[in-house]
């Protein structure tokens, strides 16, 4: 290694620029570290075709994977957050949210729509942990009502795609009330018995598995998906001491006997195609 | 022993001198009588001045007041009879909530309430008026119960959350939550909700979906506790004041903001100055409410009670 004499002391190259492989040829797992073509995980529905696990994807996704050819309307899409209580905690919430949509190319935390998955008509509710963490306030809360109503005037099911860290702090007593609204219209689904199915993907917690996340007339999830009410830091410094392992997980959640069953992403479309066929 | 707020202390000093004057006209059979009614005057001039300008923050702590009235002061007070009723008939009986048939001046309702303990031994037995699944669960199957002989509900709210421990997770704490949510929209009885304390996030919303949701003067109700918030939002537990003013989660602002739908007055200085008084307002307006409430019929109050909640939110099209 004598060809090349570092002249200079001191060349350190960021964390950040450091680079185990050109930027979209590879994808490594963060979980197995093992590496994979990106077109092979992309096609593999962003999971690792080693080990199986579920990168947590977008609704840009999701609507990709479920509906055909990609082809569907989007509902409410220019909904976007007012500032009822002109909250400001680091930073003022307008201005949270304007960085946020600017940063992330969304106007809020879920994505609604119709069209077709398998030739079925579906309304698809998603949402994007990448918005403030995914948060519900009265923009998720009311885009998901107004889908749950053109699903009730249309007869058409529903499908619930969670991924929320919960309610909106800095909408408050508003973010609270989304719980509230979502589950009226939930109920109306139900007594009109069009099919509902919830999907809860990593992580969903607080407000939104305390509400539309868990009404589900099926309650499914992705491996080893965090869901619960509390966090797991809540929960520990509560109880204090550490929780065991897969404490949470999806899997632990099917146990407990709240999930009726996990599944693969890649296989999700023709699972819920198939369940759908079935109580049609 | 009364309990002072770190606010309501200059309050003691003149209270502690009105005992002493009292206590000294008694023993000397002395007239101070002037004397007395002019401190008393002052007491009650410094009280409103103090109340007149609470902050949120303020109202918080009034609203977890040591001496503050629990629903089981309630129950005692306004209710001719309470038959309490007991288990989720799944899992095991929740000290949390209460429930149980009441029947206040020949109205009978079912009457359900969150309950935190006096002392240390109560407290830990009511877990602090946080619930576990198996509260929401007992709570839902009065309602049920309540529904199918055609009595009214009523709700008295006050918990600082559903509780955040690892049983609660394993039976479905967020599930039980969101049942309740769904099932009380459809209930065909009036439901009346009042928070009488305490009310955090889904802990609380969980048995206030109403035709009425109503909230005591000094109590406050919003999506999450301004320790906590402070604790997320600021990175840590010094801005609790801040969070409760940017959070805007007292009865007014709640009212202010068409989540609620009224306020119920307290004596000056706060609920736990007079619990009979504050008893016998809380009687008078869920009488009057179960009156006008038994007025609609059963599907349109339903229907109205969804629209209210609906119409929740400010967004911009």
């Amino acid at each position: 290694m004598s060809w090349f004499i570092r002249k200079e002391k001191g060349i350190n190259t960021p964390t950040e620029m450091k680079r185990e492989a050109p930027d979209g040829l590879w994808y490594q797992c963060p979980n197995c570290k093992k590496i994979t073509p990106t077109r092979e995980h992309k096609q593999n529905a962003f999971t690792c075709p080693h080990c199986n696990y579920h990168e947590k994807v977008g609704s840009d996704v999701y609507f990709n994977l479920l509906f055909d050819d990609n082809e569907f309307v989007e509902l409410d899409a220019n909904l976007t957050s007012g500032d009822p209580l002109h909250f400001v905690d680091t930073k003022a919430y307008p201005d949270r949210i304007k960085s946020t949509m600017q940063k992330t190319g969304l106007n809020d935390a879920v994505r609604t729509g119709y069209g077709k998955m398998n030739e079925l008509d579906l309304v698809i509710a998603c949402m994007d942990f990448n918005f403030i963490g995914g948060s519900m306030g009265s923009v998720v809360g009311e885009k998901i009502a107004r889908a749950i109503s053109y699903a009730l005037e249309h007869k058409v099911p529903f499908l619930m795609i969670s991924k929320s860290g919960g309610a909106r702090m800095m909408e408050a007593g508003f973010s609270l009330m989304q719980m509230a609204k979502t589950s009226a219209r939930l109920a109306q689904l139900s007594e009109a018995k069009v099919p509902y199915i919830s999907l809860l993907t990593d992580p969903t917690t607080g407000g939104v598995t305390a509400s539309y996340a868990m009404l589900g007339d099926f309650n499914i999830s992705e491996p080893e998906a965090l869901i619960g009410f509390a966090g797991p830091r809540v929960i520990r410094e509560t109880i204090g001491k550490d929780l065991p392992k897969g404490f949470q997980s999806a899997e632990f959640v099917l146990e407990h006997g709240f999930l009726d069953f996990i599944v693969d992403r890649k296989d999700l479309k023709d699972k819920l195609t198939s369940l759908l066929s079935m109580i049609s | 022993m009364r309990t002072y707020l770190d606010f309501e202390k200059p309050m003691a000093e003149l209270e502690r001198k009105l005992e002493e004057m009292k206590t000294l006209a008694k023993e000397n059979n002395v007239d101070f009588s002037d004397a007395i009614s002019l401190l008393e005057g002052n007491i009650t001039n410094l009280r409103k001045e103090i109340f007149e300008n609470l902050t949120r923050w303020q109202r918080v702590q009034l609203s977890r007041h040591p001496d503050r009235p629990y629903t089981l002061d309630y129950i005692e007070l306004i209710c001719d009879e309470f038959i309490e009723l007991h288990g989720d008939r799944q899992v095991r009986d929740d000290p949390a909530i209460i429930g149980g048939l009441a029947n206040v001046g020949g109205q009978s309702f079912m009457l359900i309430g969150q309950q935190k303990g006096r002392n240390t031994k109560q407290r830990q037995h009511r877990n602090f008026g946080m619930p576990n699944p198996e509260g929401y669960r007992k709570a839902l199957r009065l309602m049920k119960l309540a529904e199918k002989f055609n009595k009214p509900i009523v709700t008295l709210i006050d918990t600082p959350g559903a509780f955040p421990g690892m049983e609660a997770e394993e039976r479905g704490q967020g599930e039980a939550i969101a049942r309740n949510l769904k099932e009380m929209f459809m209930l065909k009885v009036p439901v009346i909700c009042i928070v009488i304390g305490e009310g955090a996030s889904g802990g609380a919303l969980g048995i206030a979906i109403g035709d009425r949701v109503l909230m005591l003067e000094n109590t406050w109700y919003s999506v999450i506790s301004p320790e906590n918030c402070s604790a997320i939002l600021w990175r840590s537990w010094d801005f609790k004041e801040q969070a409760a003013e940017a959070m805007k989660i007292t009865a007014k602002d709640m009212k202010k903001n068409k989540l609620i739908d009224g306020i119920i007055s307290e004596p000056l200085g706060g609920a736990h100055l007079d619990h009979n008084w504050m008893a016998e307002e809380l009687k008078r307006v869920i009488l009057e409410n179960i009156k006008e409430l038994a007025a609609i019929g059963d599907q349109d109050r339903i229907d109205q009670r969804i629209d209210k909640f609906c119409a929740m939110g400010v967004v911009v099209e």
